[in-house]
């Protein structure tokens, strides 16, 4: 996770602010397809290389070029990395949003706009600095049709001169973002860039009282976002067969991979690649493969969001009862079909939990921060194949595809642990096996890999219906010896699964539950209660499904438990409620949103003081 | 002193296996059922090749079809999967281990209906695999339904006319990139033993359907899938011997008799003309000639097609020669420098 050590916010008044430093959000509106892209993490980059706390979100339309797109950026000396809901420095480039962007600011924020868009008109409690790009852009690119794209490195010009971000920063985080292989680019750039801020540097009055500061907050650490996290840690996981249909969020995580694989896991000896990767025809046959990969011996994965799990449903239940070992990465976003694919949502807490017909359930891993995907993930693949079956491994979409701000990660330590699988020697001790037999206690049996060079090796594959030796059965004692078992199986994970973050303060009469993405609003909740409403707070954040004990005795030790949610029906409650006695349940209090942005520590501020009664 | 009997010596393959060692568990299905047939061709000919039942994995979907590789191959390792996904897991678990050879056993229903977009991208990838549609035209484990590959005008048990075209699965694989495409009939033991011993020599996708009545359900007057049906209506193509690599070829055959095909394990498939000149090379004359057949309401049976060139999925993907399921953890997790490298990269 991420190690911020941040001391908690002083109480904000900004009337009293003449200076506010190193503590903001930017909010950067364009239209897609316009190249802002660059501009946007070249801006981000220069406040982390100044050593300032800093995140970067990307809110864009599912489209390919022409809709509106909002990029914000927060710098926080506190090291708040979550979204900020309230927009302190607005750069306003699209004609469509300008005037709702404009006037859903709150009094006092600073609006760096197209000056053809004569936004000032609109309000007079706000700061505004209007820039003719068009006329600013010809002058540094000679060439017409690259305008469009570099017109937006203008306003990193003009954005640094108000803001005091240093323009040697700028330029390295260019040089950063275009290698230095492609100097042309970079020089391009930069000359936009410079013409923006000796633009603001001659013509425009800062009247605004937000600027940056260099920090020490940033050394050592990585900028990544969490799908590429999640494929490194699939990667030193040791994974060998990977399958996939595209669909966002997921897409890059599996690109990513492709790019670090191909870099790194093809043999220096023969040049062969070391895994497969497979774009399927769809998510049936994806986790068909992946099941089929892990069946076969291998260390197999997919990824995936909402709509595929639903198309996975089948064969994940298969997975379930024929004990096979995958993973499957689902980056959450919002609906089936056309519904709001480019948000983020933690909607799929409770299909990913018992996906299937029958009885099945699944561990599920939630990952908060970059360092998490690293690790959960690796943690992911030991844990499939110890205890057979599929994992789940839920990220969202702001985790997946933004970039955060992380410690660099740590190499595994532990050697690689294939669970139990029996080969030709052990049979031959043995003097044969039966799969799914209990004979460790702990409802996981041994198998054996196809090729397995032995009489007694093979054994046949089915769904539900089949005894300890693999045979087909329909005898009801034979499917409740079986049934039982995987119960105790699950049961035995619980001990097993990563156990969560538990931040008791011997104070607090409430306490905080969440999971994921959730995370950084809530810490920064906790903080404001506390500053703002002398509220005291504890706060355990789950990172597995099934629940550790920890939980319930988390629960039993406050008065009030806020279960925090990214959807509307409070799924991650609703798991709660299926497994714990009506005097905890008594004590649970949900906290929802499920509007589609990354939750922010206002929203969840407003709701307990609400709740609460203050 | 009484007379001692010498049993006589037990009949073993080159690997020095019985043909008991190629079975598998007692059939469920119905007695007289096609698809029986295709299983007892299945034991003789991985016998008689002898194919190690430790390197076989067999897979299916879901129907009568599907539940028949229990009663073959009880050494090799099986796996029953869901309805119309088994190429699915065949892909995954054979490019897991690329050792091992797939033999796939699905139904009608399994491949033209549910699973034909599975079936098709099977296809397309030309995946190594020996993929064997046990082809009624009737959904049997459901009592009787037309499937997709049941013939226009054919009647159910209960006369109703099917009143929809079927796909010709053959048709399907040879358009869009099966590199052994056959068909047989479960009755015609000699063919589709050569044809399984084919597609066993065979590297790449081997498409083989079979039409195998189902007695139960689809046996009758009005089925064209029926016994009796395939007596008058099969049109067979061409003789045809399968000499295996470990034998000698030791007789000639004067040109323009025969075609001799070599394939990918050395063996050779020598393929003799019967009434007409049939190239099993030529993509566009098995198409064509599948289009006449259908026109005459005749069913065409032997080799279609065979592509020993075509690179298969395996190749394409340069996947390492040892199965990756047990690669070593010195190959499939890079070095801390390699760790090291990505963060100096993120920085």
């Amino acid at each position: 996770m991420s190690t911020l050590e941040v001391s908690p916010a002083e109480p904000v008044s900004r009337e009293a602010i003449h200076s506010v430093v190193n503590d903001f959000s930017i909010q950067v509106a364009t239209v897609n397809g316009s190249g802002s892209q660059t501009a946007n993490t070249v801006l981000m980059r220069s406040l982390f290389q100044m050593g300032i706390p800093v995140s970067g979100k990307n809110m864009f339309p599912s489209n390919i070029a022409g809709l509106p797109t909002w990029f914000t950026i927060r710098a926080s000396k506190h090291g708040y990395i979550g979204r900020r809901k309230e927009i302190d420095f607005l750069v306003a480039m699209n004609l469509e949003t300008a005037r709702e962007d404009v006037m859903k600011l709150d009094a006092g924020a600073a609006v760096v706009y197209d000056e053809p868009l004569k936004l000032s008109e609109l309000r007079n409690d706000l700061h505004f600095y209007p820039v003719p790009f068009d006329k600013l852009v010809g002058p540094v690119c000679p060439e017409a049709k690259l305008r469009k794209l570099v017109r937006n490195m203008i306003y990193d010009g003009v954005v640094a001169q108000l803001l005091d971000i240093d323009m040697t920063e700028v330029r390295k985080a260019l040089v950063k973002q275009f290698g230095k292989k492609k100097a042309k680019a970079v020089d391009l750039n930069w000359g936009a860039a410079q013409a923006g801020y000796d633009f603001a540097s001659a013509n425009l009055k800062k009247s605004d009282p937000f600027r940056v500061e260099r920090m020490n907050a940033t050394a050592g650490k990585i900028i990544i976002d969490g799908n590429s996290a999640c494929a490194l840690g699939a990667m030193f996981a040791g994974v060998t067969v990977v399958t996939w249909y595209p669909i966002t969020p997921s897409s890059s995580l599996v690109e990513s991979l492709i790019g670090y694989m191909r870099r790194f896991r093809l043999d220096p000896e023969t040049g062969k690649a070391t895994y497969a990767i497979v774009q399927a025809e769809d998510e049936l046959a994806s986790i068909g493969m992946a099941l089929g990969g892990g069946w076969a011996g291998a260390r197999s994965m997919t990824a995936t969001a909402g709509p595929g799990i639903s198309l996975m449903s089948e064969f994940i239940g298969l997975g379930y009862y024929a004990e096979i070992p995958t993973v499957v990465f689902d980056v959450e976003r919002v609906g089936p079909s056309t519904g709001l694919p480019t948000r983020t949502q933690q909607g799929d807490l409770l299909p990913p939990a018992f996906l299937s017909p029958g009885d099945p359930q699944h561990p599920l891993f939630f990952p908060c921060s970059p360092e998490e995907c690293f690790t959960l993930s690796m943690e992911a693949f030991e844990f499939a194949e110890k205890f057979q079956t599929p994992v789940f491994v839920m990220t969202d979409l702001d985790l997946g595809m933004n970039n955060w701000m992380a410690d660099p990660f740590t190499y595994p330590t532990k050697p690689i642990n294939r669970g139990k699988v029996l080969d030709a020697e052990d049979l031959q001790k043995l003097g044969g096996f039966a799969r799914y037999k209990d004979v460790d206690g702990d409802g996981v049996g041994y198998r054996t890999l196809p090729g397995t060079h032995h009489e007694k090796a093979a054994y046949f594959t089915r769904g539900s219906g089949h005894n300890d030796k693999a045979q087909y059965t329909e005898r009801e004692d034979d499917y409740i010896n079986n049934m039982d078992r995987l119960a105790h199986k699950f049961e035995v994970m619980r001990s097993h699964v990563p156990e969560p973050v538990v931040n008791i303060n011997g104070k607090a009469k409430i306490g905080f539950v969440a999971i994921g993405t959730s995370d950084y609003a809530v810490r920064e909740s906790v903080d404001q209660l506390k500053s703002e409403y002398d509220i005291e707070a504890s706060y355990l954040r789950l990172k597995a499904y099934p629940f550790t004990p920890h939980l319930a005795e988390f629960i039993r030790s406050h008065d009030r438990v806020y279960v925090v949610d990214q959807n509307r029906d409070a799924q991650l409650l609703g798991l709660m409620r299926l497994e714990y006695p009506v005097e905890l349940l008594a004590k649970l209090r949900s906290v929802r949103y499920y509007g589609g942005l990354p939750l922010d520590a206002r929203t969840v501020t407003d709701e307990i003081v609400k709740q609460e009664g203050k | 002193m009484s007379a001692t009997v010498t049993p006589p010596p037990k009949k073993v393959n080159r690997l020095g296996l019985e043909v008991l060692n190629y079975k598998g568990s007692r059939t469920t299905l119905c007695a007289g059922c096609g698809h029986n047939a295709i299983s007892e061709r299945i034991v003789e000919c991985f016998y008689e090749l002898g194919v190690d039942p430790f390197t076989v994995a067999k897979f299916s979907g879901i129907g009568c079809s599907s539940k028949s590789p229990a009663y073959f191959l009880g050494l090799a390792h099986g796996f029953n999967g869901v309805h119309g996904r088994m190429p699915a897991i065949a892909t995954g678990a054979l490019l897991a281990n690329r050792t091992m050879m797939g033999l796939g056993v699905t139904g009608d229903g399994d491949t033209a209906s549910i699973g034909i977009g599975q079936f098709m991208h099977l296809v397309r990838r030309n995946m190594p695999l020996i993929y064997i549609i046990e082809n009624n035209g009737v959904y049997g484990l459901t009592k009787g339904q037309f499937s997709a590959t049941a013939d226009l005008g054919s009647t159910l048990k209960t006369g109703t006319p099917n009143d929809l075209p079927p796909f010709d699965c053959c048709a399907l694989a040879l358009k869009w990139g099966a590199t052994f495409v056959a068909r047989s009939f479960s009755g015609d033991k000699r063919q589709l033993q050569a044809i399984l011993k084919t597609a066993i020599a065979h590297n790449g996708l081997s498409v083989i359907d079979v039409i195998s009545p189902c007695v139960t359900f689809n046996d009758h007057v009005g089925s064209t899938k029926s016994y009796g049906y395939m007596k008058e209506h099969e049109a067979v193509l061409h003789e045809l011997d399968f000499v295996p690599f470990f034998e000698d070829i030791s007789v000639d055959i004067p040109e323009g008799e025969a075609t001799d095909v070599q394939l990918h394990d050395g063996s050779h498939l020598r393929i003799r003309k019967l009434h007409r000149d049939y190239n099993p090379k030529d993509k566009f004359g098995a198409l064509a000639a599948l289009e006449s057949a259908e026109s005459k309401g005749e069913v065409l049976t032997g080799v279609l097609y065979v592509d020993t060139e075509k690179p298969t999925f395996t190749e394409l993907l340069n996947l390492a020669d040892q199965p990756l399921a047990t690669l070593p953890e010195s190959k499939i997790r890079p070095s801390a420098a390699v760790l090291e490298q990505a963060m100096e990269e993120l920085r």
